[in-house]
């Protein structure tokens, strides 16, 4: 299908004028002709809005680059744009922080989910787990944020943050230094749950381009299925499993609302997963009301925006080259 | 007749479709057995059922007996992974693993921790790549991928992998349908040359193969065993209409 | 006999035994994980839920705790999620549709795809940033039309993938026997195609309007919110994830209840499109051919 240009080509079928079939008629041809150009004007849409996106937050936070080096604000301590100040460091390393945690509570439990469905679960089991992913994954994030309020940030502050102070005080992140629950152990517990039904739903779609074939190769000299897996299916999976790590991980960076409620908002350098954090989207959101009175700080919270993007983008492309490149195989096959 | 393998009250179903019914027969030790018969008369089902492949695919309902030396294979605590070691399978497409060459020799062979050292796993992977007659052929680029080699060598190397675990039985399905001529003859003659020290069941489409290869034979159509019998007896005189028109080449 | 024999103390099976039980407790970690939320939103929400919630707008005092419902909410998300739906439709159905009978799987095809699956890992957060630029470009301010563009902007890409993936795996037989029935490729878009596409259009609706009716951080900024129900586009617009939010930031206990009661309300509807849309797609399916 794909080396024919499809709307174009004559159609050898043209000359076929059976009682069956319809003469493909100059005026039939034309609208077939004029389809296909609007058809085609609507796909450059997709890739337009990613370049408008970015152009227009790069528009709209140019007076800040232009106020500022880059240096500065990507590493400025201090944020107090009543007095000009501009520093993104904290909220940087907040969302950095946020995120990390996420994904390190998600990919093994992910991993191990998506290789038991792939390769171990009944049709049945499935067709349950399936389900119950997409349930996951259409929870709206404020919901989320709800539920992180009321179960995970008195479960870390009653329950995790007592359990650290006892055994793990002395080491530095897991150090109890506001004990409140809000942190970023709770956002982290939050937006693992989040991101886990993508990880999960991708990596299973990795682990089934493997063909059978070398599944039963391994089996039939008698390996077990977990040898089969680790020795046979996990090297060839290594890089999509990478991919889906870092497309969660692009979700968790922009995850806005469930994050906010329950990460403390304080503007700090976190040194532990009990800290208060104030991660970029939270920033954004809480002060989009205020930012027009005060100079600069429209362009500053926009430049915020764009920062945000920029990693997505560049994480998202990396991300869904690898894993299109992996499903291709599939097809292929 | 010393039976290797025995089939008794074997029913298999998938989902509510049954595609084996009711089949008894013995295989014997140390020969050649072919099983034919028209595409989807089920003699792949019953080869997959020698190595337990068969639960491989979801929905499958497997009950009978499969006899391995007396033991059925299907008991509860038997260890499949033991059975598909004894019971060695070479595809009819080959599938070298994503390895070199060496390794895939090596590989099952590392599973069970056949061997103490490197010096011995050396000995071994050059001993079956000679079985397998890819010694020569192979010994320079041994750790290039396998799938750098013709599908006629993959197919011998898988034959050497499968050997390398010190099966007793070796399983055939169509081996040779994907290759071409010359490399099919190979594989013959190899489970010829091999077939003194192993119980071999093949499954095959052609006729002429069968003939070739075959001491005994089992028949199959529509999910039954139709005859089986030592194989000059079958195609010289065979005792069922069915068999004969098949023989024949009417079906 | 007996050389079949387990040998249960082998690593090997001591590993395998191991990893699948570890797997099976992920797996039942991860479905408790929705229990969990569901139990907490119901335990916590049903007690203040109550009929005058779903059928009154709020009274005076209703944020320290007096009289009124979030009907202005429920009607308001309401609003915003369908229009911005039947926004994104216009545009995804062409795409989808292009891709399938144009594209294929070719280098075009997958920039388009690449480029739509990139959008849809744009967050919310970015793209109600963008909306707000885009509003004081235009001189707008917060208002209805606002969030239905914006909800739309982030439906876009999830319908259109969510069409192209169940058009996909329509057969290309089916598209070749029209083909050679004389049709052009535009006939066959439009008439097999968009036939075969049923399935498929109702599933992007459902899961484009569960995501558009949950998103909080983009209508934040677009929306606005509101006690009243919104009578024009260009008036500022309640929504229900933003009742949640600003309720539970309330000192009040009273109105924090509501702010549960309210994520009650908004879960229930996300989890009946949700269900709806896999009922649904799977009675489609029937009377198509696969």
């Amino acid at each position: 299908m794909s080396q024919v240009d499809p709307g174009n080509s004559p159609q050898p079928i043209q000359k076929v004028t059976g009682r069956l079939t319809r003469p493909v008629t100059a005026s039939r041809a034309r609208q077939n002709n004029l389809a296909q150009r609007t058809f085609f004007i609507f796909t450059l849409l997709p890739v337009l809005l990613i370049l408008i996106v970015t152009v227009a937050l790069l528009f709209r936070s140019w007076p800040i680059f232009n106020a500022y080096p880059l240096k500065d604000l990507l590493f400025g301590q201090v944020w107090k744009p009543n007095d000009g100040l501009f520093g993104f460091r904290p909220f940087i390393l907040g969302t950095f922080w946020v995120t990390a945690v996420g994904v390190v509570l998600a990919v093994p439990a992910c991993i191990l989910v998506s290789i038991y469905l792939a390769e171990y679960a009944h049709n049945k089991t499935r067709s349950i787990a399936k389900p119950v992913l997409d349930l996951l994954a259409a929870i709206p994030p404020v919901v989320y944020g709800v539920w992180g309020l009321l179960a995970i940030v008195p479960f870390v502050d009653k329950v995790l943050a007592p359990l650290s102070g006892r055994w793990l005080d002395s080491v530095s992140i897991f150090a109890v230094n506001q004990p409140t629950g809000f942190g970023i152990l709770s956002a982290g517990i939050v937006l693992a749950v989040m991101i886990a039904p993508l990880i999960i739903s991708v990596m299973f779609e990795i682990f089934s381009t493997v063909p059978n074939d070398l599944r039963h190769a391994s089996l039939a000299v008698g390996a077990t299925q977990w040898q089969t897996i680790r020795n046979i299916i996990l090297p060839q999976v290594g890089p999509g499993i990478i991919a889906a790590v870092v497309l969660g991980a692009s979700r968790a960076l922009g995850e806005t609302i469930a994050v906010l409620m329950v990460v403390g908002n304080i503007p700090q350098i976190p040194t532990s997963i009990f800290d208060s954090a104030y991660p970029l989207p939270a920033l954004i959101a809480n002060n989009y009301g205020e930012m027009m009175s005060i100079p600069l700080y429209d362009a500053a919270l926009l430049s915020a925006a764009l920062v945000l993007l920029a990693v997505i983008l560049i994480f998202n492309i990396l991300s869904m080259l690898v894993i299109q490149r992996m499903l291709r195989r599939k097809w292929a096959s | 007749m010393d039976a290797h393998i025995q089939v008794k009250n074997l029913n298999v179903h998938y989902g509510k479709q049954q595609a084996l019914k009711n089949i008894n027969i013995d295989i014997p030790k140390n020969q050649i057995t072919v099983i034919m018969g028209p595409s989807g008369c089920g003699k792949t089902t019953l080869l997959k059922t020698f190595n337990r492949f068969l639960e491989l695919t979801d929905g499958t309902q497997i009950t009978g007996e499969v006899l391995l030396d007396g033991q059925n294979i299907y008991d509860r605590d038997v260890d499949v992974t033991e059975v598909r070691k004894v019971v060695g399978l070479l595809a009819q497409r080959p599938s070298p693993l994503p390895m070199s060459i060496y390794d895939n020799i090596a590989y099952g062979m590392h599973i069970h921790k056949m061997k103490r050292d490197r010096k011995e796993y050396k000995a071994a992977v050059r001993h079956y790549l000679e079985i397998a007659g890819l010694w020569e052929e192979v010994h320079k680029r041994l750790h290039d991928p396998a799938t750098s080699l013709s599908i006629g060598q993959q197919q011998r190397l898988c034959l050497a992998r499968g050997l390398a675990v010190e099966p007793e039985i070796i399983l055939g399905d169509e081996p040779t349908s994907a290759l071409d001529p010359i490399s099919s003859q190979n594989i013959e003659s190899r489970l010829l040359d091999l077939k003194d020290q192993y119980t071999t069941v093949i499954v095959t489409h052609t006729l002429r193969q069968a003939k070739r290869l075959a001491d005994y034979v089992i028949y199959m159509y529509l999910g039954e065993v139709i005859e089986a019998g030592p194989a000059k007896e079958v195609f010289s005189n065979p005792q069922h209409e069915r068999t004969k028109a098949y023989l024949e080449g009417q079906i | 006999m007996g050389f079949l024999k387990k040998k249960r103390w082998q690593r090997r099976h001591l590993m395998e035994a191991f990893m699948k039980f570890i797997m099976q407790v992920s797996l039942v970690f991860v479905a408790g994980a929705l229990g969990l939320i569901l139990w907490i939103i119901v335990v916590r929400g049903l007690p203040a839920l109550s009929w005058d919630m779903v059928t009154k707008i709020p009274e005076g005092g209703y944020y320290m705790g007096k009289g009124g419902g979030i009907l202005n909410a429920i009607l308001g998300s309401l609003y915003l999620a369908s229009g911005g739906t039947l926004l994104a439709m216009l545009f995804s159905i062409p795409i989808a549709m292009y891709l399938k009978t144009y594209l294929g799987d070719s280098k075009w095809g997958r920039y388009v795809r690449l480029s739509l699956d990139v959008l849809w890992g744009i967050p919310s957060i970015v793209y109600g940033a963008f909306g707000f630029t885009l509003m004081i470009a235009l001189g707008i301010r917060a208002s209805l039309l606002a969030g239905i563009l914006v909800l739309a902007l982030i439906e876009l890409p999830i319908m259109t993938r969510a069409m192209d993936e169940v058009i996909r795996r329509m057969p290309v037989d089916l598209e070749h026997a029209a083909l050679a029935l004389g049709s052009t490729k535009f006939e066959v878009a439009l008439r097999v195609v968009t036939r075969q596409m049923l399935p498929g259009i109702t599933t992007a609706i459902l899961l484009g309007f569960g995501r558009g009716i949950g998103d909080a951080a983009s209508v934040l900024f677009t929306a606005g919110y509101t006690d009243r129900i919104p009578t024009s586009l260009m008036r500022p617009t309640a929504s229900l994830p933003l009742a949640v939010f600003f309720q539970l930031g309330s000192p009040y206990p009273e109105v924090q209840q509501r702010g549960y009661a309210a994520a009650l309300i908004l879960t229930v509807i996300v989890l009946a499109v949700s269900l709806g849309s896999r009922w649904l797609s799977a009675r489609l399916n029937k009377y198509t051919i696969k």
